[in-house]
């Protein structure tokens, strides 16, 4: 089992790769690419399976584990370190659990040049995986750059109009620029510091000796923000993302905006300049509330459905950003939460509209109308859907959307009423639109395109693929603190905080799931007088 | 064995030359109706055997030969070797290329080997006017290979462009010399390193230099020395262009290299500002230009000043890690051009049929294989991680900001994000099913690739991906090849000290 242990995140990255190999090699005949990813991406979900069942919750915060630490190249000092704490176990379970519903999802929308589609497909996710569980600056580095290039020529290819060629080079080139920038304080980094590990970096920054230079220090964590913000995206960095979620296929929207870069300014920015995320913390928050008001606004006044889900992303996107940088462990904890349910309830939307396409062949709402008596079932899932999106109580998003708002509210930046006003208004925005667009999908009059178009329910492999995010939405609503035990960890560490939660540290998964079960608790303001310090 | 060193140190050369020989006298005696692929098979063997002995050389040290005036060393090795391969890569990607279309295919083997033997010269060469041997006999046999496919018009414009400006280059490297020779009276490189102190002309030595980087500049086709590439890449054979892109640029960087960093360290400052321009305005002009071109090989030559330009960027580095990153720069570089052209002399066939962007859209669908190595290639040329030319950029920019030329660096950074519009705009068509209008013309189904340039293709593939995970060992080679370097330029640092007088040359250089 030791051994297990030592190589199982080894074993996560490469499964997709050798499947992707394997898939090149065998033939495109009939259902074969399909089965072969399911097969690949299923083994590569139990994979990731091992890491909840065997992380050592008692362990130090901060601390990684499933460690593998091998040299790689000599000059300039690169390791080949992998390693996951509480906060990126969940997030590679997520994304295996994300890629055989994928799979399953594009079995039939995917009819052409299968072969092409499901080796990227494999392809992003080894370069999903590998930015999650990477501690080697490098090494990452190389997983960050690798994630854009199955996902440009996924665009490419089957992108769903002629502007797919433009959509996808919109894409590279929004999140290639950055990277450059990325590099260039990596680089910064090293010779500052002579090495590439996370961990050390970390442990230097914690020290403040990184550099002496503030001034530089300051501009190399802009470079890191920059990068992480244009794929997150932030506010005024998002023209690639509506352009980018219309054309591309289902599968690949599932994964394609959010986690990584969220993860990446978490993991990153946050350890190795606390001092700058701390001072640039008030403008993000400042872009993060702009972002869930004019991404709710802009989803208002859709008719693309996919379009609509875009700017939808972009406001959730913004609320767990809001949530991270207000510091408090409630925000953080929260936004880390909510990382994994807008995930999921993003890909089961996009799951959703994209079995609308498969159908009527559009995604203009104006077509349709009145399916809810057609595809009882689609309803159902749709309404559930939107429910976790808006973040009804008992259902995931609620939990994460809560956290943040108390977050927020006890965080110590000027006019952090009004910031948490503001992003409350988001809450009643995600609702208008949602439901706005279930009423005119599904209970208007009976639009053209179910009236010139048959269409079917539901059928067996599409219930495979929503039940789980159904099953998941309930389970995460009802028992967070399962998965909130392990991402405590990481938010207490990221959070600033005075010494006297340090002591309270034991009872604080307790408070958090009182938090979460009983909003009006009194619990609430002790964690108020934690986080108004500094 | 005691073979005297004069045998020894130019023996790679010496096969070469022998092979090219041998392929001239048997295509002589050949019936011209027959298929010249044996002898394209015994240069490769050739320039197998050359690179094995330059390989074995690598054990002997440094060797010197010829009164000093060639010396082998694990710098020049390390070009030896490269040169080699691909010189052995475009020959297993052209035999079946001029099969049945050019009855005088044995000349171009002959005249591949000959030039292989000039750039190798080039290399291993520590007196200028064997620099410049060398340098003709590369060059003369690229004019000619440049214009390879008789009848074809541009061609012709190919070859003529390239021989006359490429004449007027060489003059000025032949003027560059001469000057070195007035300021330091010397011709030897480790001399004018040990001259340049007690010299009483210094501009005039700066003049020099400035010369021969006016000559080098344009066979590495560097802006502003970069007018004729498009046009000849354009013209040139396709295969050809992969040899010529990569093999004498390499031959061309490695002479620029011995000169700046053994000849004239003490001017290390001045010329490093020259250099810092030439590398600014190669990538910036090089990249802006591919931006807008149709034609696939047109948009690869403009790509390729833009790569000079990076290569460039190292020299403003320090000694040893810039070295090192110009190496291993040309390393990779060579790999991925050579592949990217290798496919391009698949997609085109000799008569070059399919060659704009347009041509291209859809081939993953017809050639998925080559689109596939086409697109591997092209992401390495935008430097995408995993891919040699990630850790060739990273290695050179890293050396770069090392030495604090942050501008440099982030000029280098933001070319890089323009260059891979061009890149991913070509890439993007490859994978991008071809509009009803296109379909409607589709050529007629294309012939498999044959078993040797399966060969070459797979072997260019496999240095680019080796070079992106596993850049260990060449890194090793180019950091001895940086040492070996330094090793000369150590020796001629002190030596060149204001006590010492301009008579008391470096051991090495004996019996002048």
């Amino acid at each position: 089992m030791m051994n297990i242990n030592h190589i199982i995140l080894t074993l996560i990255v490469f499964t997709p790769l050798a499947g992707a190999l394997l898939l090149a090699l065998l033939p495109d005949r009939g259902k074969t690419m399909q089965w072969a990813a399911l097969a690949v991406t299923l083994i590569t979900f139990g994979l990731t399976l091992h890491l909840p069942f065997h992380y050592s919750y008692a362990g130090q915060p901060g601390g990684f584990q499933f460690e593998q630490n091998i040299p790689w190249i000599a000059t300039p000092v690169i390791h080949y370190h992998l390693g996951v704490d509480g906060l990126s176990m969940w997030l590679m379970v997520l994304t295996g659990l994300l890629a055989p519903l994928g799979v399953l999802i594009s079995w039939r929308a995917i009819d052409q040049r299968k072969k092409l589609f499901y080796v990227l497909f494999l392809l992003q996710q080894v370069a999903m995986m590998g930015i999650f569980v990477s501690l080697d600056m490098f090494l990452y580095y190389a997983f960050w750059e690798m994630s854009l290039v199955p996902m440009t020529i996924l665009i490419a290819t089957f992108g769903r109009s002629e502007r797919r060629r433009r959509a996808a080079i919109k894409y590279f080139l929004y999140a290639f620029i950055p990277s450059g920038l990325l590099l260039v304080a990596m680089l910064w980094l090293y010779a500052q510091t002579g090495t590439f590990d996370l961990p050390k970096l970390a442990a230097l920054a914690a020290g403040h000796a990184i550099s002496p230079n503030a001034a530089a220090l300051w501009i190399a964590s802009l470079g890191f923000l920059i990068a992480f913000s244009v794929k997150v995206p932030i506010f005024p960095l998002h023209g690639w993302l509506a352009d980018a979620i219309a054309e591309a296929p289902t599968a690949a929207v599932m994964v394609l905006a959010g986690k990584t870069a969220l993860y990446s300014m978490l993991r990153f920015s946050f350890a190795i300049f606390p001092g700058p995320s701390h001072r640039i913390a008030p403008l993000m928050i400042l872009l993060a509330a702009i972002g869930i008001v004019y991404g709710g606004l802009l989803a208002l006044v859709q008719n693309d459905l996919k379009k609509l889900a875009a700017y939808s992303t972009l406001g959730q996107l913004s609320f767990i950003v809001l949530g991270v940088f207000t510091f408090t462990i409630a925000g953080l904890d929260g936004g880390i939460y909510q990382i994994l349910n807008e995930s999921l309830a993003g890909a089961a939307l996009f799951m959703l509209l994209g079995l609308l396409y498969e159908r009527y062949g559009t995604y203009d709402m104006r077509q349709y109308g009145g399916l809810a008596q057609k595809l009882p079932w689609v309803a159902t899932m749709f309404v559930l859907v939107t429910l976790s999106i808006i973040g009804l109580p008992m259902l995931n998003s609620f939990v994460g959307e809560f956290l943040i708002l108390s977050g927020s509210m006890q965080s110590s930046f000027a006019h952090h009423h009004l910031w948490t006003a503001m992003a409350a208004t988001g809450v009643v925005l995600s609702a208008a639109y949602m439901l706005r667009m279930v009423q005119r999908v599904f209970y208007c009059d009976v639009g053209p395109k179910p009236q010139a178009v048959a269409g079917w329910d539901l059928d067996a492999r599409e219930h495979l693929a929503l039940w789980p995010m159904v099953a998941l939405f309930l389970a995460m609503g009802l028992a967070s603190p399962l998965w909130m035990r392990a991402i405590d960890g990481t938010a207490v560490d990221l959070a600033d905080h005075p010494a006297s939660i340090h002591a309270t540290l034991p009872n604080h998964i307790l408070k958090i799931e009182a938090e979460t079960y009983q909003p009006a608790s009194s619990s609430a303001p002790q964690t108020t007088s934690g986080g108004a310090h500094r | 064995m005691n073979l005297p060193a004069s045998f020894i140190a130019p023996l790679p050369e010496t096969v070469l030359i022998v092979t090219g020989v041998l392929v001239m006298l048997i295509e002589a005696v050949l019936k011209p109706a027959t298929s010249r692929k044996p002898l394209g098979w015994l240069a490769i063997a050739g320039t197998t055997i050359a690179g094995l002995i330059s390989a074995y050389q690598l054990r002997l040290g440094t060797l010197t030969a010829f009164s000093g005036s060639i010396q082998v060393d694990a710098f020049s090795i390390f070009f030896h070797l490269l040169i080699g391969a691909v010189v052995v890569a475009t020959l297993l990607g052209s035999l079946d290329y001029f099969d049945g279309h050019a009855s005088h295919a044995g000349e171009y083997f002959a005249l591949v080997l000959f030039g292989a033997s000039g750039m190798m010269l080039m290399t291993c060469s520590v007196d200028l006017l064997m620099v410049f041997i060398g340098l003709e006999i590369s060059s003369i046999s690229t004019y000619i290979l440049a214009g390879f496919r008789k009848g074809e018009g541009t061609a012709v414009e190919a070859s003529i462009k390239y021989f006359l400006l490429g004449s007027f280059a060489t003059a000025f490297f032949l003027y560059g010399i001469a000057l070195a020779y007035g300021a330091t009276g010397s011709t030897g490189i480790a001399a004018i390193a040990a001259g340049l102190g007690a010299s009483a002309t210094p501009r005039m030595a700066f003049l020099a230099l400035a010369m021969m980087l006016v000559g080098l500049g344009f066979k590495v086709s560097a802006a502003p020395f970069h007018l004729w590439t498009p046009d000849v890449y354009q013209g040139a054979p396709a295969p050809v262009v992969g040899l010529m892109s990569t093999a004498p640029k390499a031959a061309a960087f490695a002479v620029l290299l011995r000169i700046t960093f053994c000849g004239f360290p003490l001017m290390q400052q001045r010329w490093s500002m020259l250099l810092w321009g030439l590398a600014a305005l190669s990538m910036t002009i090089g990249n802006l230009g591919a931006l807008k071109q149709t034609d696939v090989k047109r948009m690869l030559a403009y790509s390729s000043i833009a790569h000079a330009g990076y290569l460039l960027a190292a020299f403003t580095a320090f000694p040893q890690a810039g070295i090192s990153a110009a190496c291993f720069y040309t390393a990779a570089y060579a790999a991925m051009n050579v592949g990217a052209f290798a496919v391009v002399t698949q997609v085109g066939g000799y008569k070059e049929t399919l060659r704009s962007f347009e041509d291209y859209q859809g081939l993953a669908m017809r050639r998925p294989v080559l689109a596939a190595l086409l697109a591997f290639f092209l992401l390495s040329l935008i430097g995408i991680p995993f891919t040699g030319g990630f850790f060739g950029k990273f290695y050179v920019f890293a050396a770069v900001l090392q030495a604090g030329h942050v501008w440099l660096a982030v000029i280098g950074l933001i070319n890089s994000g323009v260059a891979c519009f061009y890149y991913l705009r070509l890439l993007s068509s490859i994978y991008t099913r071809p509009g009803e209008t296109a379909s409607a013309t589709t050529p007629a189904p294309a012939p498999a690739i044959s078993v040797p340039a399966g060969i070459g293709l797979t072997l260019t593939a496999a240095a680019t991906l080796l070079l992106g995970i596993l850049p260990g060992h060449v890194l090793h080679l180019a950091n001895s090849a940086s040492s070996s370097l330094r090793a000369t330029y150590a020796i001629a640092a002190p030596s060149a000290s204001p006590g010492n007088s301009p008579p008391s040359l470096p051991s090495s250089d004996n019996s002048r």
